[in-house]
Parts: structure tokens; C-alpha cells; sequence
């Protein structure tokens, strides 16, 4: 060895010999493995999930009354703002994250991400950011301006709470970019050789799609922001009408985001879906490319249509004319989606297990909730329901219904491989029927309340929706209920739960061909692909599952105890049934 | 589409050779790293796409633009400060050309004009400031004025401080070289979407 050789092998850092997680603690510190920081991901957005459904049942235990009783107005804004804030900055938007760190590396055969270090940097800027939307509360001035804080209200209020707002989303938005820029470069430059863009599991379309979406629409957000905190602080008036701004153009700016922010949170778990079905209906994936380029088109769509949630702020006629056609046009991208879901399951052999009951609640969830919106897209419907609980059963169904059930079966489908054991099936089951009724008692009735008239963001309403509203709270604590099962399951399962082996659900995609949960660097080496993603049952997929180069190792190996055998009992074709 | 040639520049993993893997795998590919970075730039450009059309939204709701009692904005001095950040652009492009040439001494002296020439443009937008007659909360215009070109002057301030971190780390032999140039690269790039900003901003602020 020269001195110049010794000199480099000196300077390595003793903590680089060893990268990754070998026990429990490692998850609270910072990691740039992957998988660790996927892990830490799902585990804070949880945390957070449970800390805003806290708030959604204190808002609705505000409201199984007509009356004020419960807590004093200005704290019932405030938890209503910080109650949407978190679960949609802090819960489902990063729980995408989470589940996109932890599968992009396995499944496209890589051993991290492109940039290790900002991926953890990324995820290190949410429980900062969390923690200071939630301490805004302690400061006794919370955000009370609604999650979407409008200008002229959001300046006239608490102007303490509105900065720590401002503050919060600026870091979450920025962590949101950085780690889509993470999955935009390693998608791209990634994959292995053998990976052709048209054999990258669907997961991976679908997080290429709201990477792109992130990054072009996430910034406009920022930009609106800074102005805000402009206004705010430094005493300009962009967004006062006093001084000849004009709170419009923050609608804009604000829904230039967070309309493309919805996709941002149902994309990921489209694809999650996608994965989820055809391994447990034991069928290829109906349309492969249809599912992949509709996710696309619902990225490019959803980023045209922000204005439909400003028909009523006096945009000229024309314009709401292109924004309702515009946002009907979305309906045909993900109904195609849909219906290839319902023709993968069809005729397949089809395994209720937990993962599964949740992915079919999304869909039929989610339909409900699409279509509500389809009808919210038609302006003159709009304009009468505008602002009414039928917009928050909407959007309930959508994210609830959607993205929710999507996380839950993404989480039974992914645990084993996380964690190496098995979920309890059981309480699975009961969280997911738990999970369904109370998701259907809470927001249901609220379709039937908007069409009445009641106002959402109100504290106190007329004694007419009294009954209505008390169903709704009783179902709101069954959501809260749900929670437990699931929660003492994850645990009680990680710690002591089955065995899983490498390959429970007998898949194809790349991530089950390693160990469960994989190893520091995911592979040995380099994988190469023999079988599409889904060819479940297709004749070919009986020899050839993904082998290693160059010399493929039957007998030894991470992939000889992972045949994926498929179901002679399955045709690819139900039409070939005998 | 890919080929079915497989370039194994394109397609290895994170890691190039045997050696690096054995040390750890959080070796960063440059071929990803120019790609992450263009990949940023979209998303920096987003916030000026947001900030051009918030302004542009502004100047024509309102009735007169800017409004009635702003002063006319001085075009010499920002003049001046344009042409230098575009020429700056070009001496840039010549520490790129020079490392490639494995000519370190070269490249140091044009990044240190390159530097130079951005620290003149921050003196004179700071200059200009202090001698404009409107502040920031005189009115829409003077708020969007500020919030832009402010937004932008930090910009420049990260490309100069990249800039000079680039010229710090070139002074050890060999730390650029023909082959291993991303630092410089990197900068280089970031300085020309810096410039490509400010022309877009000049035009709407100063010349529409």
C-alpha cells in the first residue's frame, strides 16, 4: 500500500464502516440509509396523524351540539387550521414520502438513493416544522385562519400563529421539493440495466408523476408565501385590498399548489394500489400502460384546474367555464385507473387479507369521493354548496377514503418486508372494519348536511342539523377507536409476530428478492430482470424469476428461497378458466 | 426510451468501482449530482415563475401601473449592473473552459473575476437601493420591486459564496481536474440561471 493509499483508508470515519441501522435505537438518529429514513418517515407522519385526529375529534365533539359548549370559538379555529395543516402536510403528503423512500431503491434494484445525505436532510426539516405548527398552540396565538389562510383574514388575526404557519409550510414545502428532486434523479438515472422505463413497477410511475408534479407546483406555494409573510410582517400589501393588492392573486398562487397537492397525496397510493392488487388477485395488472400514463395526465391535468376552487371568488365567466371542463377531464385519466383495477381483480383469485381489504375500500371509497367531485366541478353546483359540509364529505372521501385507506393497505402489504414478521390478520381485519364504518358514519351524513345548507368552519349552527351532526361525531370516534387495534398490532407484530421469510405474498417485483427486512445496501449485486412486475400466472413466470448476474445461483443466493410460484389454478386470462 | 445497448456510465449503481462500494455506499455518481442540480434549478425557477406572474397579476388588475407618484426608475446605474452580470456569465464560462483544459491556474483566475464581478453587481444593487425614493411599503410597485430584485440579490449572493467556495477548494492541487470538474460545473450553472433570472427580471421591472 503506498503512504498515499493509507493516508485515504486513515481518513475514513469509523462510522462510515458500518452504514445503516442494526438496532432499534438507530431510528431515532440521523441515517442516510433509505430504508431507515422511509421508516422514520411513516413513523413521525403516524405520530402526527394521531395528534391531528386528536383535533378532528375535538372539533367534532364541538359540534354534536348546536351550541358553543365545548371549547371557546377562537380555539375551535384554531384547531380546525391546525387540524388540516397537519394531516395534510404532516401525515399524508410525508407518509407518500416515507413509503417512496423505503420501496423506490428495492424496486428499481438500487442500493439508496441518488443523494443519501439530502434525502435525510429532507426528511430532518418535518418534526422541526411539526413541532412548531403544534407549539403554536402553547403560544396561545395558534394559526386560526383555516388551512388555507386566506389574505385579508389571515393578516387581521393572530399575527404570531399566521408567521409560525407561514414558517412551518415554507420548511415542510421545501423538504417536499427536496425529496422529490431525491426520486425524480434516482427513477432516472437508477434503474438497472435491465429495467426498461416500461417494466418499472407502477409505485414507481406514480411517484415519478408527483415528483414532477411537486416540483413545479410546490414552489409557486413558497413564492405565494414570502409574499404573504411580506404583508405580514414587513407591513407591504400585496394581498390587501387597502393599499391596492389584491387577495385574489394569493387564491391563485395558493391553489397553483394546493390543488396539484391533492394528487401529490392520492398519486402515491394509486400506485401503492396498483402494486397491492395484482399480487393478492394472483393476476397481471390490467393495462400496465394505461395505469402508468394515466398517472401522468392526472400530474399535467392537475395542474391546470387550481381555479376550480375559486368559482365563487369573481373569476370572469370564461374562465370558469375552462376550469369546470378542464377539472371533469380528470375523471377519465383516473376512471381508467379504476376500471383497471376492477378488471385486474376480476377473475382473479383473490386473497382477503388486510392489505387487500384495504385496497378495495380505497377504491370503492374513493369513488364516492370522485364523484362528488365531478359534481363540485360544475359551477352552478358549485356556487350552491360552496363552503358547505358537502365540500368537507368531499374532500373527507378523497383524503379519508383515499389516501388513508391507501396508507393502511400499503402499510399490511409492505410490513412484512419492513420488518420481517407477519401482521396479525385478525386485528387487521378489525381495524379495517373499524375503519370503514366509522369513515362512512363520520362523513357520509355530511353530504346530506351541505345540501341542507350548514356552513363548514362554524362552531355554532342551527338546531336542525343537530341529529345529523351528533352521527357524525359518533362516527368520528369510531375513526378514533379504529386507531388502537392498529396500532398494538404494528407493535405486538413487529416485536413478536410470524416469521414472514423474504417472499410472504410470493411477488415479482424487485423488493420482495431480497431479505426481509433487506440488508444495509438492499442487494448483493446488480439484479437482473427475468419477469415483467405482474406477470402473475403468465406461463413464462414459472422459470424465470429475477436472477443475479452473471452466474445465477439456483441452490444459494437471496433469490432461491423466493421462487414466485405462480397459482396453476389462475389463468392470466379468466377467460381461459376451465 | 432506452436502447438496448446498455452505456454502463448510465445505468451502474451509486457507486462506480469496487473500491468505493467497500468504503461505503454514499458515494454520490456526478453524473447525478449536474442532474439533481438541474432538477433543483426547475423548482428555483418555479418560485421566480410564481413571484413574475403574482407581479404581472398585480400590474394588471391595478388601474395604472406603477401607480400614480412613483418615481421613474434610474436605468443607467442597473444598466450598467446588467451588462456586467451578463459578461460575468461569459468569464464564468472560461473557468469551466479551463479546468477542462486541466488549466488550474486558469480557471482560479476567472472564478476570482467571476466572484469579483458578482460582488460589484450586489454593491451596486445595495447602492441603488439606498438612493431610490420609494421603500418598500410606499406601494404595490415599491413592495414588488424590493421582494423581487431582494429575492433575486439573495441568489447572487449564494452564486458568489458557491463561487468562492469553489475557488477556496481549487487551491489544493488537483482537486479539479479535466476529469473531476462538478464543483466548478455546478457553479458555473447556477450562475448562468442567476443571470438568465435577472434579464427576465430587468425586463419587467424596468422595461415594460
Amino acid at each position: 500500500m503506498t503512504q498515499a493509499q493509507l493516508q485515504e483508508a486513515a481518513n475514513i470515519p469509523a462510522l462510515l464502516e458500518e452504514p445503516g441501522v442494526r438496532k432499534w435505537q438507530d431510528f431515532f438518529g440521523f441515517q442516510t440509509d433509505h430504508k431507515v429514513i422511509g421508516i422514520q418517515y411513516l413513523v413521525t407522519s403516524f405520530i402526527f396523524y394521531c395528534i391531528g385526529g386528536v383535533m378532528a375529534d375535538l372539533v367534532r365533539t364541538e359540534l354534536r351540539t348546536p351550541e358553543v359548549d365545548f371549547v371557546t370559538p377562537e380555539v375551535y379555529n384554531s384547531l380546525f387550521t391546525l387540524h388540516a395543516t397537519i394531516m395534510i402536510f404532516l401525515w399524508i403528503v410525508p407518509a407518500g414520502a416515507g413509503f417512496a423512500n423505503y420501496l423506490i431503491p428495492l424496486m428499481i434494484g438500487a442500493k439508496d438513493m441518488a443523494f443519501p445525505r439530502l434525502n435525510a436532510v429532507a426528511f430532518w426539516m418535518i418534526p422541526p416544522a411539526g413541532v412548531l405548527l403544534i407549539a403554536s398552540l402553547v403560544v396561545g396565538d395558534a394559526p386560526d385562519a383555516g388551512w388555507t389562510s386566506y389574505p385579508p383574514l389571515s393578516l387581521v388575526t393572530g399575527q404570531v400563529g399566521e408567521g409560525i404557519w407561514i414558517m412551518s409550510v415554507l420548511l415542510l414545502g421545501t423538504s417536499s421539493i427536496l425529496g422529490s428532486i431525491n426520486f425524480l434523479v434516482t427513477l432516472i438515472k437508477m434503474r438497472i440495466p435491465s429495467m426498461d422505463i416500461h417494466k418499472m413497477p407502477l409505485f414507481c410511475w406514480a411517484m415519478f408523476a408527483t415528483s414532477c408534479l411537486v416540483l413545479v407546483s410546490t414552489p409557486v406555494l413558497a413564492a405565494g408565501l414570502i409574499l404573504l409573510a411580506f404583508d405580514l410582517i414587513a407591513g407591504t400589501t400585496f394581498f390587501n385590498p387597502t393599499g391596492g393588492g389584491d387577495p385574489v392573486v394569493y387564491q391563485h398562487m395558493f391553489w397553483f399548489y394546493s390543488h396539484p397537492a391533492v394528487y401529490i397525496m392520492i398519486l402515491p397510493f394509486f400506485g401503492a394500489i396498483s402494486e397491492i392488487i395484482p399480487i393478492h388477485s394472483r393476476k397481471p395488472i390490467f393495462g400496465y400502460k394505461a395505469i402508468a400514463y394515466s398517472s401522468l395526465a392526472i400530474s399535467f391535468l392537475g395542474l391546470i384546474v387550481w381555479a376550480h376552487h375559486m368559482f365563487t371568488s369573481g373569476i370572469p365567466g370564461w374562465l370558469r367555464m375552462f376550469f369546470m371542463i378542464t377539472t371533469m377531464i380528470i375523471a377519465v385519466p383516473t376512471g381508467i385507473k379504476i376500471f383497471s383495477w376492477l378488471a385486474t381483480m376480476w377473475g382473479g383469485k383473490i386473497q382477503l387479507n388486510s392489505a387487500m381489504l384495504f385496497a378495495i375500500g380505497f377504491v370503492g371509497t374513493f369513488v364516492i369521493g370522485g364523484i362528488s367531485g365531478v359534481m363540485l366541478a360544475a359551477v352552478p353546483f358549485d356556487i350552491h354548496v360552496h363552503d358547505t359540509y358537502f365540500v368537507v364529505a368531499h374532500l373527507h372521501y378523497v383524503l379519508f377514503g383515499g389516501s388513508v385507506l391507501g396508507i393502511f393497505a400499503a402499510i399490511y402489504h409492505w410490513f412484512p418486508k419492513m420488518t420481517g414478521r407477519m401482521v396479525n390478520e385478525f386485528w387487521g381485519k378489525v381495524h379495517f372494519a373499524l375503519t370503514i364504518v366509522g369513515l362512512n358514519m363520520t362523513f357520509l351524513p355530511m353530504h346530506k348536511l351541505g345540501l341542507m345548507g350548514m356552513n363548514r368552519r362554524i362552531a355554532q349552527y342551527d338546531p336542525k342539523f343537530t341529529t345529523l351532526n351528533e352521527i357524525c361525531t359518533y362516527g368520528s370516534y369510531i375513526l378514533a377507536i379504529s386507531t388502537f387495534p392498529f396500532i398494538i398490532n404494528a407493535i405486538w407484530s413487529w416485536l413478536y409476530g410470524e416469521k414472514a421469510g423474504n417472499n410472504p405474498w410470493r411477488a415479482l417485483t424487485l423488493e420482495w428478492m431480497t431479505t426481509s427486512p433487506p440488508a444495509i445496501e438492499n442487494f448483493d449485486q446488480t439484479p437482473v430482470l427475468a419477469t415483467g412486475p405482474y406477470d402473475y400466472g403468465l406461463e413464462h413466470a414459472n422459470e424465470g424469476v429475477p436472477l443475479y448476474d452473471p452466474n445465477p445461483i439456483l441452490s444459494g443466493g437471496p433469490n432461491s428461497v423466493l421462487r414466485a410460484e405462480p397459482d396453476p389454478a389462475v389463468a392470466a386470462n379468466p377467460e381461459d378458466r376451465k | 426510451m432506452q436502447s438496448q445497448t446498455i452505456d454502463p456510465a448510465k445505468t451502474e449503481l451509486n457507486h462506480h468501482h469496487a473500491a468505493e462500494a467497500s468504503v461505503g455506499h454514499h458515494e454520490e455518481h456526478p453524473d447525478h449530482r449536474l442532474f439533481g442540480l438541474y432538477v433543483f434549478l426547475i423548482a428555483e425557477g418555479m418560485i421566480f415563475m410564481g413571484l413574475f406572474g403574482a407581479y404581472l397579476a398585480f400590474r394588471a388588475t391595478l388601474p395604472a401601473w406603477p401607480p400614480a407618484g412613483t418615481p421613474e426608475l434610474e436605468l443607467l446605474l442597473p444598466g450598467v449592473n446588467t451588462i456586467n452580470l451578463i459578461s460575468s456569465s461569459f468569464v464564468m464560462h472560461n473557468a469551466d473552459t479551463a479546468i477542462k483544459k486541466n488549466d488550474a491556474k486558469g480557471a482560479q483566475i476567472w472564478l476570482a473575476i467571476t466572484a469579483a464581478m458578482g460582488a460589484i453587481f450586489l454593491i451596486g444593487q445595495v447602492y441603488e437601493y439606498t438612493h431610490l425614493e420609494f421603500g418598500l411599503t410606499t406601494n404595490l410597485f415599491a413592495s414588488a420591486f424590493y421582494v423581487l430584485t431582494g429575492f433575486h440579490g439573495l441568489h447572487v449572493t449564494i452564486g458568489v459564496l458557491a463561487i468562492v467556495a469553489v475557488l477556496w477548494r481549487s487551491r489544493t492541487p488537483g482537486h479539479y481536474s479535466n476529469e473531476k470538474h462538478f464543483g466548478i460545473e455546478a457553479a458555473e450553472i447556477y450562475w448562468h440561471f442567476v443571470d438568465v433570472i435577472w434579464i427576465i427580471l430587468f425586463g419587467l421591472l424596468y422595461l415594460l
